[in-house]
């Protein structure tokens, strides 16, 4: 017995190669003969000359005992006793097997017995069961070059850039429309001009491959501009006609109404009319745009002419 | 006298030497960048021109040619892509959202999110005992077009499988640094409106393959109203998944307001069929060479 205090001496105060230190601070034993897993004197099996421990072998579950009489013939020191498939008859095994030994062996050695057939249990079951999980390793040097790469891939992509010029190109290139909901209209209308221009442009652009050809581009210029002038007062006569009508049928629906709320409504429309000419002559040409707000004095003066002759 | 000349023996002096040194260089280089930027001020083509001579190697300018960027790609001739073919009649998608076995509370918290951002989507708590192919089935006869399995390990959600039903293919996405909505700084809230989808850089044929797929999973016909935009961009193999909320500026600028949430997905695995014959499969090996990228 003294053997054995000088064993766990040794175990405990130096170095043993089966004990195990966790970080937090737990201090285990990877001897497979130990019966509990712990570094404890009690169940060390180096340092105990009387052992009993219970093991796995091929799937059949032995009980393992230790005795000083066989300590001098190490090949022959663990008498294995096969233990019964039956849960209880292994328990009623282990119990007259371990008759006269101290409490702790007999419990422990059930507690891990009563282990192993759970274990023996869950293993059946995952072999019957075909997984569908595979599980790859990957080596942490592996992890750490994927996320350093991504690091610097995302430093790379410039994210919000790239986004903010997709959605600009969107939006140029009239990807949300003639008239997009998503955008203030100064800054449509900013870029429509822009547009325009680029229109003007390229038409300008045409217009001198004319005048290479032609060599009296000038001349051209002036009778384009005399056409306007002759064209507009048409177009004048025409919306005003037309604007005098709708005057006319709104009178004769609404006569019990007040005088502003008509002329409201009047306004409304002569501003709806004249946004639409707008937008037709933006298409045209935009130096139209001035004579438009003379054409709406004009009408103006019109209405209490019209109103005076309903009443 | 360059600073690798300096043989004086006492520290002190070497040191103040080196300093001195050091000044000078620093003064020189601060005054050859005023003098320059003095000059670009006055006539900007010189800026241009440096700029344009001044072109930074990148990894990715440097890139290993791969022959299938640039190539249009019919869609009979890509057997892969003709399954995606639900874009152009304008059927919607149906999704089957799910979860691999025994998931943590991540993996539906992550599943949450998911429903917000993806139209039509059902999500389904994952039962023991079925197989994937059996989903799969059952998927298929109640008219579900796509399946998509979140995969969750030691509490952390790690990757998504895509599959497209009912004949494939599958893709295995890793999924990494995911951060959360209330994680993101100065996020705004979603609204209902269906965002718009831009996907950004996808160039080669596997790469097109990818995109279509997020095409033809991510909501179709935005709702340009909400200024919502949902953004895929692959950059060297990794796709970054970002949600913001935009507004056009004066002088063409646009702000953007992140809605979250952000993650990384990677393609592993791309598979024909419900996860059978496997058609491309990343390997560690791929990525001994820097400059070689695949999607």
């Amino acid at each position: 017995m003294s053997t054995d205090d000088i064993v766990w001496e040794v175990i405990n105060q130096s170095f043993c190669s089966h004990r195990i230190k966790t970080p937090s601070g737990q201090i285990f034993c990877r001897d497979p003969y130990n019966v509990t897993g712990l570094c404890t004197r009690q169940s060390c099996p180096l340092a105990n000359s009387k052992y009993a421990t219970v093991r796995s072998h091929n799937g059949r579950i032995y009980l393992y005992i230790k005795t000083p009489e066989r300590a001098h013939t190490p090949a022959k020191l663990w008498e294995k006793i096969k233990l019964s498939k039956n849960y209880i008859k292994a328990l009623k095994q282990i119990d007259e097997h371990l008759l006269h030994w101290n409490k702790f062996f007999r419990h422990k050695c059930k507690q891990r017995f009563t282990k192993l057939t759970q274990v023996a249990i869950t293993e059946r079951r995952l072999v019957m069961r075909e997984e569908e999980r595979h599980y790859v390793g990957v080596a942490p040097k592996i992890k750490r070059r994927e996320a350093n790469r991504e690091r610097k891939a995302l430093a790379a992509a410039k994210i919000e850039k790239a986004i903010e010029k997709e959605l600009l190109d969107r939006l140029k290139s009239g990807a949300y429309g003639d008239k997009p909901l998503n955008v203030d209209e100064k800054v449509w209308k900013k870029i429509l001009g822009k547009l325009d221009e680029e229109n003007e442009m390229e038409e300008d652009e045409e217009e001198e491959d004319w005048e290479e050809e032609s060599d009296d581009g000038e001349v051209e210029y002036v009778a384009a501009d005399e056409e306007n002038e002759y064209v507009d007062p048409e177009e004048l006569e025409k919306w005003l006609a037309d604007s005098d009508r709708e005057y006319s049928s709104d009178e004769d629906e609404s006569t019990s109404e007040d005088e502003s709320s008509s002329s409201e409504e009047d306004e409304g429309e002569g501003n709806d009319n004249s946004s639409s000419k707008k937008r037709k002559k933006s298409t045209t040409k935009k130096n139209k745009r001035p004579k438009v707000e003379i054409e709406f004095e004009e009408e103006r003066e019109l209405q209490p002419a019209e109103e005076g002759l309903a009443h | 006298m360059a600073a690798e000349e300096i043989r004086v023996k006492n520290k002190m002096k070497r040191q103040a030497l080196f300093a001195s040194l050091k000044d000078e260089k620093n003064k020189e280089r601060h005054s050859m960048r005023r003098k320059r930027a003095k000059e670009e001020r006055e006539n900007p083509e010189l800026k241009a021109k440096r700029l344009k001579e001044n072109v930074p190697k990148t990894i990715d300018s440097m890139r290993v040619f791969d022959e299938t960027i640039g190539e249009s790609i019919e869609e009979d001739e890509d057997d892969l892509m003709k399954s995606f073919n639900n874009i152009g009649d304008g059927k919607s998608p149906k999704i089957f959202l799910t979860t691999n076995v025994n998931a943590r509370k991540c993996a539906y918290e992550f599943a949450n999110v998911l429903i917000e951002i993806l139209p039509n989507v059902t999500f389904v708590k994952r039962k023991f005992g079925y197989k994937l192919k059996e989903i799969a089935e059952m998927c298929t006869k109640r008219d579900f077009t796509d399946m998509i399995i979140i995969n969750e390990d030691k509490k952390k959600v790690t990757g998504l499988t895509f599959m497209h039903l009912p004949e494939g293919p599958t893709f295995y996405f890793k999924l990494s640094s995911y951060v959360e909505v209330e994680k993101i700084v100065g996020h705004g809230k979603p609204t209902n409106h269906i965002p718009e989808l831009i996907l950004n850089n996808f160039q080669t044929r596997l790469g097109k393959t990818v995109g279509k797929l997020f095409q033809s999973i991510l909501p179709q016909k935005p709702d340009f109203e909400g200024r919502q935009v949902i953004t895929l961009h692959n950059q060297r193999d990794y796709i970054f998944f970002r949600r913001h909320r935009y507004i056009f500026k004066e002088n063409e600028r646009v702000g953007l307001q992140e809605l979250g949430p952000q993650f990384t997905l990677k393609l592993k695995r791309l598979q024909r069929g419900l996860r059978e014959e496997t058609e491309w499969e990343h390997k560690p090996e791929m990525d001994k060479d820097k400059k070689k990228f695949y999607l």
